[in-house]
């Protein structure tokens, strides 16, 4: 039994650590798309879009390895939450897919090209907000009787699934923009400066907003956050939100290339460390835990094996791909 | 358009139809980064100049037609929870690890080098870049490893067992991923992948050449893709009998299908050649039969006896004029293949390869012949598998979700908009770029830069990248 448990708890880990890594690396990627509007000079465009191109498909594999790792190591949770998450996952497969195109078709017409930046933007835009309502619907709960899903279709749109929704969509636009001041220069990168002040302070708001909405969800939150002794657990969180703000607000004051982009980051990894804690161990909040969903030993321990030799082979290779692609891009100089 | 319909029903057709559209992209993605790593090879290996201005040219048709790939299969690793929810909890322990190796061994392989291979060339040098191509196309085969396998095993379970909660788990790994039916697939969908490439290629070629037989890129590229026609079509013709054998053996049920054998027939079953299977009266109308072949074919004796779908319960049936006709769609386009690379043979050995507007015409002809011949395979052996999901074990109607009928509805509609709005797109956009023929100095996708600094042989884009350090 013991050994189900521990098996069951590392695999949790790897879907987290699969499901953050795709935050890390699709966000600022969907971000770029949702600034889109706000750069109307066709070389802008071209300069953020080149900026993630080599890229970007690689990012949205973590979300495959997310749904496909959940599948194979929880598949009573993927067969509860996919059904819950209905509309949701729908609306951002279809943002996907329109975003997704984008990258290549708006390189082959010049008449169509302003149809699929559009494409581009309402893609990038449907998909972080159905991502992140997806996230209010998991931790407001769903209901399940007999192995299922027992809700209705539209159980996952609440107020506070609608704040989540907004609060990913602020924060995947802040990630894009301090990667633009990362990555461009110039007029553009002024821009990008000028539009993480604005972005940050909405982010602190949404933290703050999602915060203090989550306790209210269930009991189980309150006490997981609220109690002694786990306070002394809980308390460094906010704490280390309060600290990395401080150096995000400075680090943007003297304009750094590198640390806005890799602070908010940092403030992404806070955010969702109290999104583990709140919910460990419940797979699907208040119904079904790690440990009820879990695949059977030999399936997690073949994959395990797999995990275990691939994944730091996977980072390596990927890192080459951004090292080859490093440094800023230039308008005009582009990947030739 | 959908009125009527139960929910599992819709969930089958958003499966079939989302499907439907995924297969075409890899089929041909699996083809084309073989080829276009045959291209760099040649390149590296010969310098010579047609060979890149051939990989460029591909290259840039390679990369819409997979994010085309790559976004349709999002929807495909989603959909298994969506609207199969039942099946995913019950088959989760099984097919679960077979696919999550899939993104592990195969998707990861093929979006870490896809960067380098489309963008990457002036910036790491020929031989890097080699070995990135390499890389995105023994990806793009692995996948098809791993998805094949996991198919397979639907279609013949074999080393499972089944615990308390109902769910299917591994008892033996090996006996999973290869299961009986798993080696014939895998040799019969590479083949069709690179049977369906060549087929595209060389009328992208004759093409070309109909209009100007001297051009360099087009010539090489017919030549190539009629020496894999001739080739790979008998080779893919003799496979397909080989699995058909595999499925007689396992599925029988499905070969009473694709055959329309209704009856049993104790002295040697006939081969149907054509007719309209009549399911509700369990009888093939007006059918044109060729007597005992079918036993000579499935059997390899005249009076075999063989059973017909009148020893299998009638819930148990599949769909048998889809899968009867889907079948005779392949085969016939199969050996169309096949006259295309006898007759390519034959004008190459008179030395007309270049000049035959016939051979050049039935070659554009049969340019999307691949594909349809892959959906129609698809549609055969996926439907001869009903009315199951597991074979014989879990049925197609205790695998949905248990969503309502509008829900499922209303995403089908949203896919059928959006797919037919992007698709019709891209397969627009790659036309086009099948209708230039490739030129000297052919630049790879464009991302709207000046002209590329770095020159045509394998020379000058390493000095570039040595400039670039």
């Amino acid at each position: 039994m013991s050994v189900t448990v521990d098996l069951a708890t590392v695999w949790a880990f790897i879907i987290a650590f699969a499901v953050f890594v795709y935050v890390v690396m699709d966000g600022f990627d969907l971000g770029l798309g949702i600034l889109f509007p706000l750069f109307p000079k066709k070389a802008d465009r071209d300069v953020i879009m080149n900026s993630v191109a080599p890229v970007w498909d690689g990012n949205e594999t973590w979300l495959v390895l997310g749904g496909g790792g959940l599948m194979a190591a929880f598949p009573l949770a993927y067969a509860v939450l996919m059904p819950a998450l209905y509309t949701p996952v729908i609306a951002m497969l279809v943002g996907l897919i329109f975003r997704g195109v984008a990258f290549e078709f708006r390189w082959r017409t010049q008449r169509e090209r302003n149809r699929w930046d559009i494409a581009f933007f309402g893609g990038s835009l449907l998909a972080a907000l159905a991502q992140g309502v997806a996230l209010g619907a998991i931790l407001q709960g769903v209901q399940v009787e007999a192995r299922q899903y027992a809700g209705g279709w539209w159980d996952w749109l609440t107020p506070f699934s609608v704040l989540t929704g907004i609060s990913l969509v602020v924060g995947y636009t802040l990630l894009g923009a301090t990667w633009l001041v990362m990555k461009t220069e110039g007029a553009l990168r002024d821009k990008a400066y000028q539009l993480s002040w604005v972005l940050l302070f909405a982010m602190l708001g949404a933290i703050g907003a999602v915060s203090i909405a989550t306790p209210f969800l269930s009991l189980q939150y309150t006490e997981r956050w609220f109690t002694w002794p786990n306070i002394i657990l809980t308390a460094p969180v906010p704490i280390a939100v309060a600290g990395v703000t401080v150096l995000l607000l400075r680090s943007l004051a003297n304009k750094y290339d590198y640390q806005p982009f890799f602070l908010t980051l940092v403030l992404f990894f806070l955010s969702y460390a109290g999104l583990g804690i709140s919910m460990y161990p419940y797979i699907v909040p208040q119904s079904i835990t790690i440990w009820e969903a879990a695949s059977p030993a030999n399936s997690q321990i073949f994959m395990l094996v797999g995990v275990a030799i691939l994944i730091p082979l996977i980072l390596a290779y990927t890192g080459w791909s951004y090292w080859v692609f490093r440094g800023k891009v230039r308008p005009g100089s582009g990947y030739h | 358009m959908v009125e009527g319909w139960d929910a599992v029903t819709l969930a089958r057709a958003q499966f079939a139809f989302t499907m439907s559209f995924h297969i075409i992209f890899p089929a041909f993605s699996i083809g084309l980064a073989s080829y276009l790593a045959v291209l760099e090879a040649l390149w590296l290996w010969t310098g010579r100049e047609v060979f890149i201005n051939l990989f460029h040219y591909w290259l840039k048709i390679f990369a819409v037609a997979f994010g085309m790939g790559v976004v349709s299969g999002i929807v495909m690793s989603y959909q298994f929870g969506t609207n199969w929810s039942a099946f995913s909890d019950k088959t989760g322990p099984v097919i679960g690890p077979l696919m999550a190796y899939e993104v592990l061994t195969a998707f990861f392989l093929e979006a870490g080098f896809l960067g380098v291979m489309l963008f990457g060339l002036n910036r790491v040098g020929p031989r890097l870049h080699f070995l990135a191509t390499l890389m995105v196309a023994i990806g793009t085969l692995i996948s098809a490893f791993w998805i094949l396998s996991s198919n397979s095993w639907m279609q013949t379970p074999t080393g499972y067992a089944i615990n308390a909660s109902g769910q299917f788990v591994a008892a033996d790994w090996l006996k999973v991923i290869f299961n009986p039916s798993f080696p014939y697939r895998l040799v019969h969908m590479v083949l069709a992948a690179y049977l369906t490439t060549a087929l595209v290629v060389g009328a992208v070629g004759a093409y070309h050449l109909l209009r100007d037989q001297h051009l360099a890129g087009p010539r090489v590229m017919f030549s190539m893709a009629m020496w894999m026609a001739t080739f790979v079509a008998p080779i893919q013709i003799l496979a397909g009998d080989q699995h058909g054998l595999n499925t007689l053996e396992h599925q029988p049920v499905k070969i009473m299908a694709m055959e329309g054998h209704f009856q049993s027939h104790k002295d040697g079953a006939p081969l149907i050649l054509f007719g309209w299977p009549n399911q509700t009266a369990g009888r093939v109308d007006y059918a044109v039969e060729i007597p005992k072949l079918g036993s000579v074919i499935l059997k390899h004796s005249p009076t075999a006896p063989m059973d017909g779908l009148d020893t299998v319960p009638r819930e148990n049936w599949p769909p048998v004029p889809i899968t009867f006709w889907s079948f005779r769609i392949m085969v016939g386009l199969g050996f169309l293949m096949m006259g295309l690379g006898l007759l390519s043979a034959w004008m190459r050995w008179r030395g007309q390869l270049y000049s035959s507007r016939f051979l050049h015409a039935f070659a554009m002809l049969m340019g999307p012949a691949g594909f349809i011949a892959v959906l129609a395979g698809w549609i055969t052996t996926e439907t001869g598998r009903q009315p199951f999901t597991v074979y014989g074990l879990l049925r197609t109607a205790d695998s949905a979700s248990p969503l309502a009928a509008p829900a499922v509805g209303s995403s089908l509609l949203a896919f059928v908009i959006v797919y037919f709005a992007v698709f019709t797109a891209g397969v627009i956009y790659l036309l086009r770029l099948m209708a230039a023929p490739p030129h000297p100095g052919e630049p790879g996708p464009p991302r709207d830069v000046p002209a590329r600094a770095a020159g045509i042989t394998p020379a000058a884009a390493a000095a570039a990248a040595e400039g670039a350090r």
